[in-house]
C-alpha cells in the first residue's frame, strides 16, 4: 500500500472574483521511500497541494472534495487537534521562505529543541543530543547550535530548517522550493544532502519546484502541473524522455541546459490562465499547438501507458 | 565600444559605533574588460560577487571609487563616463539604459504604461506630447504588446509578469540607447514566458544594434543570451571567454565548480561532485592574495604568498586569473 494516496483533491480560494480553482481534482500516490517531484509554473497550484495535505490553509480556502489517505487514515475530516498529531510527527514541511522564519532573538539550536519538546517528553539533555545528531545529519557543525540566526548564511539557515523538519523522523517530508533562494553551489550541497538523508531514513518526499533540472535530479516519479491540475504523471525518466502531454513537451523544450547540444529554445505563446475563469475543456488548449475542436469543449481523457499517464486529447510520442 | 579600466567600487562599512578606522567592502575590485559594438557579454556569479554593482557602474547609476570607463557612442567620440556630471551625464543616459530584475517593483503602480514608457522622453525632452504617443505605441509593438491601444492606459496591476517585463524593456529602449545593461531580466519569470523575453531581447539587439551586458546567476540562461561570459568572484573577474568555449572547457577552478553545480534537466545524466570547500569568504578588506584561495582545491603556497593573479590568456582567447592552470 502506498504511504500517501491523494484522490480527487479539490481546494478553492474564495475571492471577490469568485472561486479560484487552485487545486482541481488532483489524484496521485507516494510509495514508501519514494520521492515525488511536483513541477509547474507559478500559480499552477503546486504549493496549494502542499498546504492542503497539511491543512495549513488560509481562511478563504476551502477543501471541497477528495481524500488524503496517510497509511489508510483520511486526514481531511480530522479536527485541528487531531491534525496536530500528524504534522511534524508524520508529515513535515520545508517552505521556500522557511529560513526567514527562524526567530532572530533565540539561538537556532534552542528553537529546534523547543520544537522537539513540544512533541516528545524528553529531558533537555536528550533533546539537545538529538539536535546535535540532526545537525550532523544535514551537514551543519553542531557548534553552531549556540549561535543566532544572523550568524548563519542562507544555506545554513535552510539546513537548520531541514534539521527541524527531520526532528521527529516523519514518514513524509514536503519540500516546497527549498533551494530556490540559494546560489547554485549551496543548492547543489543541499540537494545532495536531502537525497542522502531521505535514503538513509527511508523517508518519502514530495519535492515542489519550478525548476525542471532540479526535479530531474531529485525525484523518482514526477507530476507536471498546469492550472490546478496534474496533467502528466509517471516515472521521471519516462516523463523526461517520452512526454505525453504537449505542455510537458513545451516545458522541456523551453528549459535551457549548460551541457549537451545547444538546442533551440521553443517559446510557448500566451500566459497561464486566470484560475477564477479557467478555459473550458482542456485548460491548456489556448496555448497548445495541437489543440483540436474537442479540446475546447470537453475535459480531456486519461491516456495511460503503463503507470505513465497524462490527460490529453492529442497525446504525443505514441 | 565600452572599455572598463581598473574599475573599482568600495563601499565603506564602519566597524565600531564611534567611527574610527573604516573598513571597505570590495564590491568591484580592479576589473578591466572591453566590449565590442553589438556584442553581448554575460556577467555571471553567485550573489554578492559584484555583478550588479559592475552593471550599475557601467551605466553610471553609481560612481566608481577608481578606474575609467571609456564609452564610444559609435561616432568615434570616446569619453570617460566615470567622471561625467550634469548635462553630459544626462546626455549619456540617452545612450545607455538599464533593465532591472523585478518587473513587479520596477514599475510605479500609479503610472500607466504610457506614463512609464514616455517618462524617459519627457526627461530627455524628446518630441511633443503627440509624438510621444506615436513613439510609445511603436515601442509597444516592438516589444510584442500589440495592439498598443489596448495597453497604453493600463496600470501595472492589470498586466502579467511577462507583459510588465516587456513594458520595462520598452521603457529602456524608447530613447534608442546603443548600450543596455540588463540585470537578471528573466529570473522572476516562468519558464514558458522566459523564453519569449529572451528571444525578444536578442531580436531587438540585432535589429537595433544594441550592445548588451547581461547580469545573471543562471549559466544556462547566459549560454543562450551571451556571446561571451565573464565569471565574477568576490569583486574580481576570474575567467572570461567565448560562451561555448568557456562552458565546455572551463579553466578556472571556480568556473569548474560553478558549472558542476548547475543541475541538468535530464534524469539520465550524472554530475561530478562540486570540488570546492566552505562558503564565500567576506568581501570586507580581503587579503591581497587570490580571492578564491580559501576555497580552492588546487591552491598552494605560491597562491598564498602572491597577490591576486592577473587575467592571462589560457589559449584560444580564453582568459583566467589563476596561477595553477
Amino acid at each position: 500500500m502506498p504511504l500517501l494516496t491523494v484522490d480527487n483533491l479539490t481546494m478553492h480560494y474564495m475571492t471577490r472574483e469568485g472561486p479560484v480553482r487552485a487545486v482541481d481534482g488532483v489524484s496521485f500516490s507516494v510509495e514508501h521511500g519514494q520521492s515525488l517531484g511536483l513541477v509547474g509554473e507559478s500559480g499552477c497550484g503546486k504549493s496549494s497541494i502542499a498546504t492542503s495535505l497539511l491543512k495549513l490553509l488560509p481562511d478563504n480556502a476551502s477543501l471541497l472534495a477528495g481524500s488524503v489517505l496517510l497509511d489508510g487514515v483520511d486526514l481531511l475530516p480530522l479536527s485541528e487537534r487531531e491534525m496536530r498529531e500528524y504534522r511534524w510527527d508524520r508529515i513535515s514541511m520545508v517552505f521556500q521562505a522557511a529560513m526567514n522564519s527562524l526567530d532572530p532573538v533565540y539561538r537556532v539550536g534552542d528553537q529546534i529543541v523547543e520544537a522537539l519538546e513540544a512533541h516528545y517528553e524528553r529531558t533537555r539533555q536528550e533533546s539537545h543530543d538529538r539536535v546535535q545528531e540532526l545537525y550532523e545529519l544535514v551537514g551543519l557543525n553542531p557548534e553552531f547550535m549556540d549561535r543566532y540566526p544572523h550568524e548563519y548564511s542562507g544555506g545554513m539557515k535552510q539546513r537548520a530548517i531541514i534539521a527541524m523538519a527531520l526532528a521527529c523522523e516523519p514518514d513524509l517530508i514536503i519540500a516546497d522550493e527549498p533551494t530556490t533562494a540559494l546560489d547554485v553551489i549551496v543548492q547543489d550541497r543541499i540537494l545532495r544532502e536531502m537525497k542522502e538523508v531521505q535514503r538513509k531514513l527511508d523517508m518519502s518526499m514530495i519535492y515542489i519546484s519550478h525548476d525542471m533540472a532540479v526535479i530531474a535530479e531529485v525525484s523518482d516519479v514526477v507530476g507536471v502541473m498546469y492550472a490546478g491540475k496534474i496533467v502528466e504523471f509517471g516515472p521521471t525518466s519516462e516523463v523526461f524522455d517520452r512526454p505525453i502531454h504537449p505542455y510537458t513537451q513545451a516545458l522541456m523544450s523551453a528549459f535551457p541546459s549548460v551541457v549537451g547540444e545547444k538546442k533551440e529554445l521553443v517559446t510557448l505563446p500566451g500566459e497561464p490562465p486566470n484560475l477564477a475563469v479557467p478555459p473550458a475543456g482542456c485548460r491548456f488548449h489556448p496555448r497548445c499547438p495541437f489543440a483540436t475542436g474537442e479540446c475546447m469543449t470537453s475535459e480531456p481523457p486519461i491516456v495511460n501507458r503503463g503507470g505513465h499517464w497524462a490527460v490529453c486529447w492529442n497525446p504525443r510520442n505514441e | 565600444m565600452v572599455s572598463a579600466q581598473a574599475l573599482t567600487k568600495l563601499f565603506p562599512v564602519s566597524d565600531s559605533w564611534f567611527g574610527g578606522q573604516k573598513s571597505f567592502v570590495h564590491a568591484v575590485d580592479d576589473i578591466s574588460f572591453d566590449l565590442m559594438g553589438g556584442e553581448s557579454l554575460g556577467l555571471v556569479g553567485e550573489s554578492g560577487c559584484g555583478k550588479t554593482t559592475t552593471g550599475k557602474l557601467l551605466v553610471r547609476l553609481i560612481e566608481p571609487t577608481a578606474g575609467h570607463i571609456q564609452f564610444d557612442d559609435g561616432t568615434g567620440n570616446s569619453e570617460d563616463i566615470a567622471i561625467l556630471k550634469g548635462a553630459s551625464l544626462k546626455a549619456f543616459r540617452k545612450k545607455a539604459q538599464m533593465v532591472f530584475q523585478d518587473p513587479y517593483e520596477s514599475l510605479n503602480p500609479r503610472q500607466t504604461v504610457f506614463d512609464a514608457v514616455s517618462e524617459p522622453l519627457r526627461v530627455q525632452n524628446i518630441g511633443g506630447p503627440a509624438d510621444r504617443i506615436d513613439k510609445v505605441s511603436e515601442m509597444l509593438v516592438l516589444v510584442g504588446l500589440s495592439p498598443p491601444s489596448t495597453f497604453l492606459f493600463r496600470y501595472p496591476h492589470e498586466l502579467s509578469g511577462g507583459q510588465r517585463q516587456r513594458v520595462v524593456i520598452a521603457r529602456a529602449l524608447v530613447v534608442e540607447p546603443t548600450f543596455v545593461v540588463a540585470d537578471e531580466p528573466t529570473s522572476m519569470l516562468d519558464v514558458s514566458v522566459r523564453t519569449g523575453i529572451m528571444r525578444l531581447m536578442d531580436d531587438l539587439g540585432d535589429r537595433l544594434g544594441i550592445t548588451y551586458v547581461y547580469i545573471t546567476h543562471d549559466l544556462a540562461v547566459a549560454r543562450y543570451m551571451c556571446d561571451r561570459i565573464a565569471v565574477m568572484y568576490l569583486g574580481k573577474i576570474v575567467e572570461v571567454g567565448e560562451t561555448e568555449k568557456l562552458l565546455s572547457n572551463p579553466q578556472h577552478p571556480y568556473t569548474k565548480a560553478l558549472l558542476s553545480a548547475v543541475p541538468v534537466p535530464d534524469p539520465a545524466s550524472t554530475r561530478d561532485p562540486v570540488n570546492i570547500k566552505g562558503g564565500v569568504t567576506t568581501p570586507v578588506d580581503p587579503p591581497p592574495r587570490c580571492r578564491f584561495f580559501d576555497r580552492c582545491p588546487i591552491a598552494d603556497n605560491f597562491c598564498r604568498d602572491n597577490v591576486h593573479p592577473p587575467l592571462e590568456d589560457k589559449g584560444a582567447g580564453q582568459f583566467a586569473a589563476c596561477y595553477k592552470v
